[in-house]
Formats: structure tokens, C-alpha cells, sequence
């Protein structure tokens, strides 16, 4: 009798994760801005777009609890509908990063010499471009706006993915199983995708938790130098922005702005900690 | 040796090469003439052929790339159109500047990360060793151009300790480091954490290894142990993320540059972006990408000097 059948919650990645401090923190974190972006609309005390002259640098108060913008936007308002925006992007870019980073990494470890070779270069050269300075370059060629953002992420992190990828579609073709596989007549297309990726999937959600904050980032930094968002969205990095323009008028910007962002990255971090400690015991970090 | 030298600088070049022929490409193949951007919407056709040529733009793309290269070889990285002057002038008066702010910032925070690392790995599981670990994670948590405005706002402009904008005066030693210490806060706090992380594991990985056993058993105090011959060798891996790391320390450089109004390479690239001045654009992406392709190439060649199992295992 195995040890999950014995006891099957507690031994169960749910389980273990909830034994983990770390985790459940990780996970309030993340299921409180998950549920801030969802409900915004009822959560949000204003129209996170309407104007209102006579509030205009109004500080935190009761009435405006982050205060207001230079146009006296609501800032609690503008991070809430932030949310949306910071998961969406993250959500978006990382699934695509994932996919196409997933598929050429597993094309290139299964795939004849001179194909790996030239994935492996191509893989290269994506890493050879510094993220900001690529985006600042697309960003002004391209028109402001979420699919500029989303691209610049997939192009810039694709390549992590499929260095995992490829690794580990390398490490397991050459097991035996595969190889038994193979003499029993199975397809190529078959031995990929029911042998070899269902082992490199697990270090990919922790690749992809640990990726998440950092792609939230890099949409706030763009929004922030104003190649991301279009103008008007209420990204986090576009209230930083507007506290950066106003600084002396309305710190509160700065201040509130950065925070979701230290949250949201902490609360993936330690969950990608979390995960790896649960799913592979080996890499486990000594505590 | 030699020859994985070779190879790696061979497959650097490639690498560059590609990557800014790509960047060029994309940048003149896009919708929209880059004359008209540059020259508004009300210039004749007659300053726009002027432009083009100038820009050699009227020739098929294949032609034109290989003259930028031509051009880049004998050290000429282009035309500014804008301003009439080389773009190379801008490029370099920019240069040291950037370079200054990521050294300083690899500095600083190279030290302290390590002996925090040290530290917490001679001390493990004691009071220092977890606080380190809380704050270490904290401060990789904090994105460097949230740093960078939290310190603007703190230390400029409530407390006034530090200026909040420019270099600082030319050939006032003094008044450049001043104008330095907020920048390179913002750009290295970030490292501080990563590297003490680094360091702590392969620390503890190191003390558990033969030679140090041995070390311990000819009863050698243990701060000698540690700090002579544990952590020389501790510190390599941080080396080695340190340099692959330049691509992340441009980005920073980029927010830090503007945040506190600094000259540098990345505040160069974001006001030519601006002003769609694609020559300055290109010159300054082409400086700023080979700069970080010859820092991996040297992580990788003194990571292989050192761990000579990386020389002969294919690229990983």
C-alpha cells in the first residue's frame, strides 16, 4: 500500500502545500489580489476613469482611501482595476512564453543535431536583447497598448522556457522506457506528448510561478516609461508614473503604486518556492 | 581551452550580428516611412529623398544592413539626422556614465551579499541567519525602479539628503559620488539579496565537502576555514550569475538613469525613443546589446577556467 492511500489529503501536493507556512501566505496574498481583480467592479468606491477636478491631489482620507491622482482619479480604484491588468498580462505572456518555449525546447532535444543547434542559436540571440531596452525600442515602433507589452515578454522569455525544456526532453529520451517505447512502434508525436511531456510540465509551473512577478514587472516598467499600456489604462506602473510626474503633489502614488508589486511578487515567489519543495524533493532547499 | 575560447567568441559575434541585423530590419521594415516620422508629417518629397539618402535608405534592406555593418567596423555607428553629428558622439559622452552606475552597483552590493551569505551560512538557523533570509527575500522582491522612486521620494525629496537629479558637477569628485549613492542603491539593493542567497547555498554545500573536513580535523579555527577556504570557493557561482545578470543591471540602469534625471546609455536609448531618432536608436541599442553579449561571454569563459566539466559538455 503506497503512502497516498493511506493518508491521501495530507500526502497530496494541496496538502502538503497547506502545511507550509510559507505557502498558505503565499496564497492569501495571491487569492486576495486575484479576488480584488475579479470583483472590481463592486470592490472599487469609484469609477477608476472618472475625473474629478475639485479632488485633484487629494491625500488619503476616508472618503479617498489612497487618495487621488493629478486629474483626482481614485487611486485605490485605479490599483484594483491594475490588478486586472498586471494578472491578465502576466497570465497571457507567460502561457504563450510557455507554449512556444515548450514546443521548440522539446522540438530541439528530440529533433536531429543540426535543428537543436539552430534553436539553441536562435534561443541565443532572443537572451542577447536586455528586456527594458528591447521594450523601450518596440515600444516606440509599435503603437502603446497590451499586445506590444505581451510581445516583448513572449520574445524576451521564451528562451527560458525552452532551455527547460529542451533539458529535460533530452535527459528523458534517453531513459528506457522511451526506448521501449520506441520498439514496440510508437510515433514520434506520441512518444512527445504522452512519454516526455508530462515529466517536463512540472518544472514548468514552478518556472512559470517564479516568472509571473517578473513579467508584472516588466508591463509596470514599460507602462511606467510609457511604451506599455495605452494611455488612460490604470496599470500600476502608470500610477507610478503619475506620482513620478507629481512627486511633491502626491507621494501616495508612489507609495501605493509599488506596492501591489512587492506583493505580487513575493506571494508568486514563495509560492514557486513552495511548489518546488513539494514537486521535486530533490532540489529541496536545506532550512 | 583555446578552442572553447574561440568557439564562444565565435558564437558571441554570431549572436550579435543576428540579433542587431534583426533589430535593424524590424525597424525599417515597419509600416510607416521613418523619414516622414522623423521630419513630420508637413515635409516635401524633396527634404524626404533627401533624408532617405542620407539614411541610405533607398536601397534594398540586404544592401543596407551589410553597409551598417561595413560602417560600424570602421568604427562609424551612423548619422545623427536630427542634431547633424556622428551618432557615435552621444553614445560615448553616454557610455562611461552607465558604466560607472553598474560598477558602483555590482560593487557595493557584491560585498555586502556575500558576507550576509557568509554569514548566514557560518551561522545557519541562528536569529542572523533568518533575519537575513527574510530581508534577502525582500529586497529581490522590491522591482529596482520601485527602489529607485521609494528613494527618490525619501532620501530627495522628504529628507534632502541627497540630490535628486543629474551627475553632478564635472570634475567635482565629491559631488559625482553624491549624485551616485541613490542610483546604485536602487540598482544594487535588488543583488544584495540574490547574491547572500547564492552565496548561503553554495556555502553550505561547500562546508560539507571533503577538503574542509579535513581542514576542520587539523583543528583550524573555524573563521579561518570559512572565510579562506570555503567561501573562495562559495563565491563562484555568484560570479558567474553576476555576469549574465548585466542584461537585468542595463535594464535597472534604464529606470535609474531616468528616475534621477541622470546621463547614461539607457536614458540616451528612452530620449531617442522618444523623439524617434531611429540612427541614435540603433547606435546606442547596438553599444548597449554588445556590451551585454561580451559580459556573458566572459562569465562563460571564466566559468569554464574554473569548472573545467563546462568546457567540453555541449552549450548548456
Amino acid at each position: 500500500m503506497s503512502i497516498a492511500e493511506r493518508s491521501p489529503f495530507k500526502y497530496s501536493v494541496a496538502g502538503r502545500l497547506i502545511s507550509d507556512p510559507l505557502a498558505v501566505a503565499a496564497v492569501t496574498i495571491i487569492a486576495i489580489l486575484v479576488l480584488g481583480a475579479v470583483f472590481a467592479d463592486f470592490i472599487a468606491p469609484y469609477d477608476y476613469k472618472a475625473l474629478n477636478v475639485r479632488a485633484r491631489f487629494a491625500p488619503p482620507s476616508f472618503e479617498h482611501l489612497l487618495g487621488t491622482d493629478n486629474l483626482g482619479r481614485d487611486t485605490f480604484s485605479r490599483l484594483l482595476f491594475g490588478a486586472r491588468i498586471a494578472l491578465f498580462v502576466g497570465m497571457t505572456s507567460v502561457g504563450l512564453a510557455a507554449l512556444i518555449g515548450l514546443t521548440l525546447g522539446m522540438i530541439a532535444g528530440f529533433g536531429p543535431r543540426w535543428l537543436d543547434n539552430t534553436i539553441l542559436f536562435l534561443f541565443d540571440t532572443l537572451r542577447a536583447y536586455p528586456t527594458i531596452i528591447l521594450a523601450l525600442a518596440l515600444g516606440a515602433l509599435l503603437s502603446p497598448g497590451l499586445g506590444t507589452v505581451i510581445s516583448v515578454v513572449v520574445l524576451t522569455s521564451l528562451s527560458e522556457y525552452g532551455r527547460v525544456a529542451r533539458t529535460q526532453t533530452q535527459a528523458i529520451s534517453g531513459r528506457e522506457f522511451i526506448d521501449a517505447e520506441r520498439a514496440m512502434g510508437a510515433s514520434t508525436m506520441r512518444i512527445l506528448v504522452m512519454h516526455i511531456l508530462p515529466n517536463v510540465l512540472g518544472p514548468f509551473f514552478i518556472l512559470a510561478a517564479i516568472n509571473l512577478p517578473v513579467v508584472i514587472t516588466i508591463e509596470a516598467g514599460m507602462s511606467f516609461l510609457g511604451v506599455g499600456v495605452a494611455p488612460g489604462t490604470p496599470s500600476w506602473g502608470a500610477t507610478l508614473k503619475d506620482g513620478f510626474d507629481y512627486i511633491r503633489n502626491t507621494p501616495w502614488l508612489i507609495v501605493s503604486g509599488g506596492i501591489p508589486l512587492i506583493l505580487v511578487t513575493l506571494g508568486f515567489t514563495f509560492l514557486g518556492e513552495s511548489l518546488r519543495d513539494v514537486l521535486d524533493p530533490k532540489l529541496r532547499k536545506e532550512r | 581551452m583555446g578552442r572553447y575560447i574561440l568557439q564562444r567568441v565565435a558564437l558571441g559575434l554570431a549572436i550579435l550580428v543576428v540579433a542587431i541585423s534583426a533589430l535593424y530590419a524590424f525597424m525599417i521594415s515597419l509600416p510607416g516611412d521613418p523619414t516622414t516620422v522623423l521630419l513630420g508629417p508637413r515635409a516635401t518629397d524633396e527634404m524626404r529623398a533627401i533624408f532617405s539618402e542620407r539614411m541610405g535608405l533607398n536601397k534594398p534592406l540586404p544592401v543596407q544592413i551589410v553597409e551598417f555593418w561595413g560602417r560600424v567596423l570602421t568604427g562609424d555607428l551612423g548619422e545623427d539626422v536630427l542634431r547633424n553629428r556622428p551618432v557615435a558622439t552621444p553614445v560615448f559622452e553616454a557610455l562611461p556614465f552607465t558604466l560607472v552606475l553598474i560598477l558602483t552597483s555590482i560593487g557595493w552590493s557584491a560585498t555586502l551579499g556575500i558576507l550576509l551569505g557568509a554569514f548566514s551560512a557560518a551561522y545557519r538557523n541562528s536569529l542572523i541567519d533568518r533575519v537575513t533570509g527574510v530581508l534577502s527575500v525582500a529586497m529581490l522582491a522590491a522591482p529596482s525602479f520601485v527602489v529607485a522612486l521609494w528613494s527618490l521620494l525619501i532620501f530627495a525629496v522628504i529628507l534632502n539628503w541627497f540630490p535628486a537629479i543629474g551627475a553632478g558637477e564635472r570634475g567635482n569628485l565629491a559631488d559625482q559620488i553624491h549624485h551616485l549613492v541613490l542610483p546604485s542603491f536602487a540598482i544594487g539593493l535588488a543583488w544584495v539579496g540574490y547574491i547572500a542567497r547564492i552565496v548561503r547555498a553554495s556555502m553550505l554545500e561547500v562546508m560539507g565537502e571533503n577538503h574542509i573536513r579535513t581542514a576542520r580535523a587539523f583543528g583550524l579555527p573555524p573563521h579561518r576555514i570559512i572565510y579562506r577556504y570555503a567561501l573562495r570557493i562559495a563565491v563562484l557561482p555568484a560570479v558567474s550569475v553576476l555576469g549574465v545578470g548585466v542584461g537585468g543591471l542595463l535594464s535597472s540602469a534604464v529606470f535609474a538613469e531616468i528616475v534621477f534625471a541622470r546621463p547614461g546609455i539607457g536614458r540616451l536609448i528612452y530620449d531617442s525613443v522618444i523623439t524617434r531618432n531611429y540612427p541614435v536608436v540603433m547606435g546606442s541599442m547596438l553599444v548597449a546589446i554588445s556590451f551585454f553579449v561580451l559580459c556573458t561571454l566572459v562569465a562563460d569563459v571564466v566559468n569554464a577556467m574554473l569548472d573545467p566539466r563546462l568546457r567540453t559538455s555541449k552549450q548548456s
